[in-house]
């Protein structure tokens, strides 16, 4: 079994659109993830559910080590938080993915392999 | 955990009330932003943490730290409710204040005062309607529009509009106003029933969204009658009739789902549970001297409900209901209503007669059970021809594809009826 890490990243717009969804549609996302996540456990393939990220931040950048405020204008989706999965390989690890709520936002699943030391 | 499904729209409701009295009614915007916000954190969590053992705490905490968090920015720059504005200064009196505000009693009482004050007499009934729909019972535009079977756009606009006007009354209803408390208890019952009505009657074809319209406004009528100075005869008969109305909801579509005409409706289907309540707010509501319409809707609900069997209908004593109604509140509706009373009292000619006199009946013209009930009457007293005239023009007024197979059905009938009679 490998190890990867799931980063869910978030467009603007689905963000965006959020605010304006209906209390009723919240719930249906909300329970659609619970439902993925439970799944994902029980069948083995949560090594560490992870943890959601809080939209704002801090980048700090360059030589000067400038420190500016985010959410970060440059980049067009945000990462929204991340999952550590086990799974046989990455194109298993890439087919489990299928199953996040997050497509139906418009979203997207990052899927990277945890490199392995080999010593 | 297993969560209630309407959990989300009810703290919705619920909040946003809490909220408005906090920040003050002019700042609507601002508490419905700190629902969603709250919304928002829930969902992120959730995902991750599952769902908390106590939902509606977890979220009303949420919302509650968010406020205290914007009064303690914007008290310098904004004015929150006025009433509160000294209170909310000073870090001594700001999260006790708060504290006592998301109390479950105060919560309550503040879902009253947002239910009256969506009720605003500047607000026409269905801008009312819609109101209470998108605060009170957390539906979005988009659900209010596919119950209503109407645009998004036109009922996008009648939401702002409404609030709009909320957002400029100033302050939130105030019971301790004795002057205009009858007049907008009135409205308020009138807004429900209104609610009510767009889920029995109304042209959404989804029984998922007439059910859960009616069931809203039955929860509201719950909440006004725990408010003793609202607990008038008149809401005890207006719940009654929503009990005993929504007791028939199951029946009124078969197994596959088509609509059933109501003298072949399965009784058996009928909630007791309902029909008791139903009879127990009716007992309660016979006290003083006024009649109103809803005691006599309610009255003629109950007839129908006391009959175990369609043939066993007191037909007599519902078309005397329907006079007394038509003195009360004259709808060509109801008028129609109580020519099928007659009609099954005193035979289909009798019942035709009095259709074919209704006052105005241009305003129900539209409507395709005017049309439907002209065929019902003369498919009974075997003018099958005619009848299926009739239903062919209820059929093209058909608002939903239920009504539209259920009319097709009786033109069917009706055709086919006719041929054989024409051959024998």
């Amino acid at each position: 079994m490998s190890q990867f890490l799931f980063v869910y990243r978030n467009t603007a717009q689905a963000e965006q659109d959020r605010m304006h969804a209906s209390p009723a549609e919240m719930q249906k996302v909300m329970q659609n993830w619970v439902a993925w996540m439970k799944e994902l456990g029980e069948k083995g393939y949560l090594k560490d559910i992870g943890n959601p990220l809080e939209p704002g931040g801090k980048v700090v950048k360059g030589k000067q080590k400038s420190i500016t405020d985010g959410p970060y204008a440059e980049s067009k989706d945000i990462v929204g938080g991340y999952t550590l999965i086990e799974a046989k390989d990455l194109a298993q690890a890439a087919e489990l993915s299928k199953g996040c709520p997050i497509f139906d936002a418009g979203g997207m699943v990052e899927v990277r392999p945890i490199q392995k030391m080999d010593m | 955990m297993e969560v209630d499904e309407h959990l989300f729209r009810r703290e919705a409701g619920r909040l946003v009330g809490t909220l408005t009295h906090l920040f003050g009614v002019h700042n609507l915007a601002m508490a419905e932003d700190v629902v969603q916000d709250a919304f928002c954190r829930a969902l992120e969590v959730w995902k991750f943490r599952g769902v908390p053992e106590n939902p509606s705490a977890w979220l009303m905490t949420t919302a509650k730290n968010r406020a205290l968090d914007i009064l303690r920015r914007e008290r310098t720059a904004q004015t929150f409710a006025p009433e509160l504005s000294r209170l909310l200064q000073s870090e001594w009196t700001l999260a006790p204040t708060v504290q006592e505000i998301f109390e479950p009693n105060a919560i309550r009482d503040d879902q009253l005062r947002m239910m009256f004050s969506c009720c605003h007499p500047k607000l026409a009934e269905e801008a009312q309607v819609a109101l209470v729909l998108n605060i009170l019972c957390g539906f979005g535009v988009d659900e209010i529009a596919g119950a209503f079977v109407s645009g998004r756009a036109a009922i996008e606009k009648r939401i702002s509009r409404a609030k709009k006007v909320l957002a400029g009354s100033k302050r939130l209803f105030d019971f301790t106003d004795a002057k205009d408390f009858p007049g907008r208890l009135s409205a308020v019952q009138r807004a429900l029933y209104l609610l009510f009505n767009e889920g029995y009657h109304g042209a959404s074809s989804e029984f998922v969204v007439r059910t859960e319209l009616c069931a809203e406004a039955i929860r509201l009528m719950q909440t006004l009658l725990e408010f003793p100075a609202a607990a008038t005869p008149a809401t005890h008969a207006l719940l009654a009739l929503m009990c005993l109305h929504a007791a028939r909801l199951p029946s009124r579509v078969d197994e596959s789902g088509n609509l059933t005409l109501f003298l072949e409706q399965d009784r058996s289907q009928w909630d007791a549970r309902l029909i008791g309540e139903g009879q127990r707010m009716l007992d309660l509501s016979a006290t003083g001297a006024e009649l109103t319409e809803y005691h006599v809707e309610a009255a003629i609900a109950a007839t129908h409900c006391c009959a175990a069997r369609a043939e066993e209908t007191d037909w007599g004593r519902i078309a005397w209901l329907y006079d007394k109604l038509m003195a009360i509140r004259p709808s060509p509706v109801i008028a129609l209503n109580r020519a099928i009373a007659i009609a099954q009292h005193e035979g289909p000619a009798r019942g035709l007669e009095e259709i074919h006199s209704i006052e105005n009946s241009e305003r129900i013209a539209a409507y395709p059970f005017y049309a439907a009930a002209i065929g019902e009457l003369e498919f009974r007293r075997g003018r099958r021809v005619v009848a299926g005239k009739y239903f062919r023009d209820a059929l093209a007024l058909a608002r939903s594809p239920m009504e539209r197979k259920f009319l097709e059905r009786r033109v069917e009938e009706s055709e086919s009826a006719g041929r054989s009679t024409r051959r024998a």
